[in-house]
């Protein structure tokens, strides 16, 4: 392959020439009425079209993405009769769905609190450990040093939350976070260290004090392997390929464990449990808006949608994040995470005529909405052959500022991604464009993991409430962990002091939600939980762009 | 804000074998996005899409070469006349171990050997440099499978760091080496033994543990929304040391 072509070299050879001149100047950050003006204009969660209300359900006339709304209000998978709920082919104590980060951790710590592994069982429709956990690449905040605390880390995620935050919430957060990087310690984790053997800290867009702790460019993929790694030698039970398609309820309006689905065999299982936690990540690969994903195969938001049939309260659905700095060249990485660190190592956005036009640091949504004006407004973009727009980061200057080799050394990851398509990031900028990176709400929970249902505990990306209405950089590998060990302990708990399901198992409130729809005149949306994308035949061209 | 049109593919097609059957698929997909396309619905052989998780792995053969070559199916684009087979799966060994208990005495070349124990068929490695050539990931396998036999643990964390577990090394060795699981091991034992706690962090755990930030946070607690606005507004950002 052979990097960028003719038509995108000649605004490369114009950010060369302004390159010597920048190295001096940052452009300045927007005074907060700007800022709120730009996010007004050119944010996509502004946009009133890309959102409506929810027709029934506890969170009927919240407006929430259509994409999402379309799957809250389809009809369940399965019928009355398809699955024979009086057969249990599987009796456990904690059933945990999903596969991720949020339900390893989770596992890890039910154990610690008491349960026999062999009690649990974690189910998941793809491998153990393929989740978004695995992709996180900047890293995990802790307040740490003597300079910090956890209150100004409190204030740092309350504050780049826009203030709506659950606050107890963000206290566990931030409370329990050096207490889980010790953990972390003590299971092997090799963060990165300075020669002195202090973690080396770095600052995220939105922080205060320097408290992300990394694992060079792959610290997601660190964390997961370990755990992984520790929930195997521990013997704990994994079904993998196995999704979850409905809650099931007992006789008290307890959830008591689920019905799976092989997404192989497509066999129906049956699985009692004395307490369940949702671990199923989130909404990714719905493409909100048409946009590019930096999430995984599966985040489809099975687990929003089950739980809210089964009467889970959900918030601060609004709210989507969008990363800046997605892939925007080549063509085959589109939509894939270049981490803040690329920019927090003084890589500047630049436009098609080399020219900054924002400062580098913004939070993440008023910097997404400032290259979206850019490349649409301004039209000041570079385009691709295949008219995808998209601006400049400067990445050359990292090697300027740090040193020859610190993109080696210190962004491994996206060299190798750059490197395989012909791309040399240490002497030519690579092009970017704002990319669904998160879901910032989701099924609420209080500090110990629990749900508005009784014996439903939810933890990780399908969670809500922690991180209000914008989550800062590496507060989700915290939020897994911290939410991951409560909503395990707690739901482990639970089962130690004889929680059990009465009477029969039933799917009534499904069937009832799917009546009620009837009854609101809602019908044509299919069927959900959604499982798995599909990008078959000319779908696989539009994902060639990742645009529908 | 509007979204480009549909991209025209235009190109002429390329010609492709997936696990033998010919299939065309545009030019300039990911090997990924061209099974896709050609009409395959993965459940198997997919994951993260974006080159961290291993579950892609892939085996392909250019038309005319007898080379087998490795591939995440994500990362890597589709060339004419390629014949590829992805390998979802790898059944290599993998011993279960309790960290906390872990013999081992800690020193290169010492008495109690912690690798080679658990894993002896590391003692079969013929230097064929085969495990190199099958990573995807262009990790230099073979020379910390060397550094394993020595027990440098260190070396082998630090070599194989970047590993996504794909299993392509393991499938492709002739000594049935299960590289990957050795590393782990290997970053694991090393992490928890040989790299010393921070003491920052320790200092911080014991302080939380005690109370010590119970009342500042009760404070930040109990203020409404307008105190802790002015509070963030009014926030020193630590400098950046030089």
């Amino acid at each position: 392959m052979s990097g960028y072509p003719d038509s995108m070299l000649a605004s490369i050879a114009e950010v060369e020439r302004s390159r010597a001149t920048r190295l001096g100047e940052t452009f300045p950050k927007l005074p907060q009425a700007d800022a709120d003006a730009l996010l007004q204009r050119h944010h996509p969660d502004y946009r009133p079209e890309g959102k409506r209300p929810i027709s029934i359900g506890p969170n009927r006339d919240d407006r929430a993405p259509v994409e999402l709304v379309d799957l809250l209000e389809a009809r369940p998978r399965i019928a009355a009769g398809d699955v024979d709920l009086t057969v249990v082919d599987r009796d456990v104590g904690v059933l945990i769905l999903g596969g991720g980060g949020a339900a390893t951790v989770a596992a890890l710590w039910a154990v610690e609190e008491g349960l026999a592994p062999e009690e649990l069982l974690i189910a998941t429709k793809l491998r153990h450990g393929d989740s978004n956990s695995m992709m996180a690449q900047g890293g995990i905040q802790a307040a740490v040093s003597p300079t910090d605390s956890p209150s100004q880390h409190f204030l740092d995620a309350f504050g780049g939350g826009h203030f709506t935050n659950k606050p107890e919430l963000v206290r566990a957060l931030v409370e329990d976070a050096p207490g889980i990087l010790r953990w972390h310690e003590s299971l092997g984790v090799l963060y990165d260290r300075d020669a002195s053997g202090e973690m080396l800290r770095k600052h995220g867009g939105g922080t205060s004090r320097m408290r992300m702790h990394s694992a060079k460019d792959y610290t997601g993929m660190e964390l997961m392997r370990v755990l992984r790694d520790e929930a195997r030698n521990i013997g704990i039970p994994v079904l993998e390929f196995v999704s979850a398609v409905e809650l099931l309820i007992d006789a008290d309006g307890r959830v008591a464990g689920a019905v799976l689905v092989d997404v192989e065999t497509e066999r129906y299982t049956v699985v009692r449990a004395r307490a369940t936690v949702l671990a199923t990540g989130g909404f990714g690969r719905l493409h909100i808006q048409g946009f590019a994903t930096t999430n995984h195969y599966g985040a489809t938001a099975d687990g929003l949608v089950i739980a809210y049939r089964a009467g889970a309260r959900l918030r601060d659905m609004d709210s989507v994040q969008y990363h800046p700095t997605g892939a925007a060249y080549p063509e085959q990485l589109v939509g894939q995470l270049i981490t803040e660190k690329v920019r927090a190592m003084g890589a500047q956005p630049l436009n098609r005529h080399g020219e900054q036009f924002v400062y580098p640091l913004e939070p993440r949504d008023v910097e997404a909405a400032a290259f979206i004006r850019e490349c649409y407004e301004r039209e000041k973009h570079i385009e691709t052959l295949t008219g995808f727009r998209g601006v400049w980061l400067d990445t050359p200057m990292i090697e300027t500022i740090h040193g020859k080799g610190a993109i080696e050394q210190n962004l491994a990851a996206m060299y190798r991604m750059f490197t395989r398509f012909g791309i040399d990031m240490t002497t030519q900028p690579i092009l970017v464009f704002p990319t669904l990176h998160y879901q910032n709400g989701g099924v609420e929970i209080d500090p110990h993991g629990r749900t508005s249902v009784p014996g439903l505990y939810a933890a990780g990306e399908v969670s809500g409430g922690i991180h209000g209405k914008n989550r800062l950089m590496g507060n989700s590998l915290l939020d897994y962990n911290v939410f991951g060990r409560r909503a395990g302990r707690a739901a482990a708990r639970e089962v130690l002091d004889g929680a059990c399901p009465r009477g029969d198992l039933s799917l009534d409130h499904a069937y009832r939600f799917a009546a009620e729809l009837q009854r609101a005149g809602i019908d044509g949306n299919g069927v959900s939980p959604m499982l798995l994308p599909d990008y078959r035949g000319k779908e696989a061209l539009s994902r060639r762009l990742d645009i529908f | 804000m509007e979204m480009p049109e549909r991209a025209d593919i235009g190109e002429a097609p390329v010609r492709i074998h997936v696990l033998g059957r010919a299939v065309e698929v545009p030019f300039g997909l990911t090997i990924m996005k061209a099974m896709e396309y050609a009409g395959f619905r993965l459940v198997r052989g997919v994951g993260c899409r974006g080159g961290f998780c291993g579950a892609c792995s892939t085996l392909y053969r250019r038309a005319g070469d007898y080379k087998l070559r490795p591939a995440l199916a994500c990362q890597a684009t589709v060339e004419d006349g390629m014949f590829l087979a992805g390998l979802p799966f790898v059944p290599a060994n993998r011993g279960a171990y309790d960290l906390e208990s872990i013999e081992w005495d800690g020193v290169p070349d010492g008495r109690k050997t912690l690798l080679p124990a658990h894993y002896p068929e590391l003692a079969r490695c013929v230097a064929c440099n085969t495990c190199t050539k099958a990573c995807p990931q262009e990790l230099a396998v073979m020379d910390y499978i060397q550094l394993a036999l020595r027990d440098d643990l260190e070396g082998v964390a630090r070599e194989s760091f970047d590993c996504l577990q794909c299993g392509l090394c393991a499938v492709r060795c002739p000594a049935d080496i299960p590289h990957y699981h050795v590393a782990q091991l290997a970053r694991r034992v090393h992490g928890r033994y040989a790299v010393a706690p921070s003491p920052q962090l320790s200092a911080r755990v014991a302080e939380i543990e005690a109370g010590e930030h119970h009342g500042e946070m009760d404070r930040l607690i109990g203020l409404g929304v307008p105190e802790l606005t002015a509070l963030y507004a009014q926030r020193e950002i630590e400098e950046v040391a030089a």
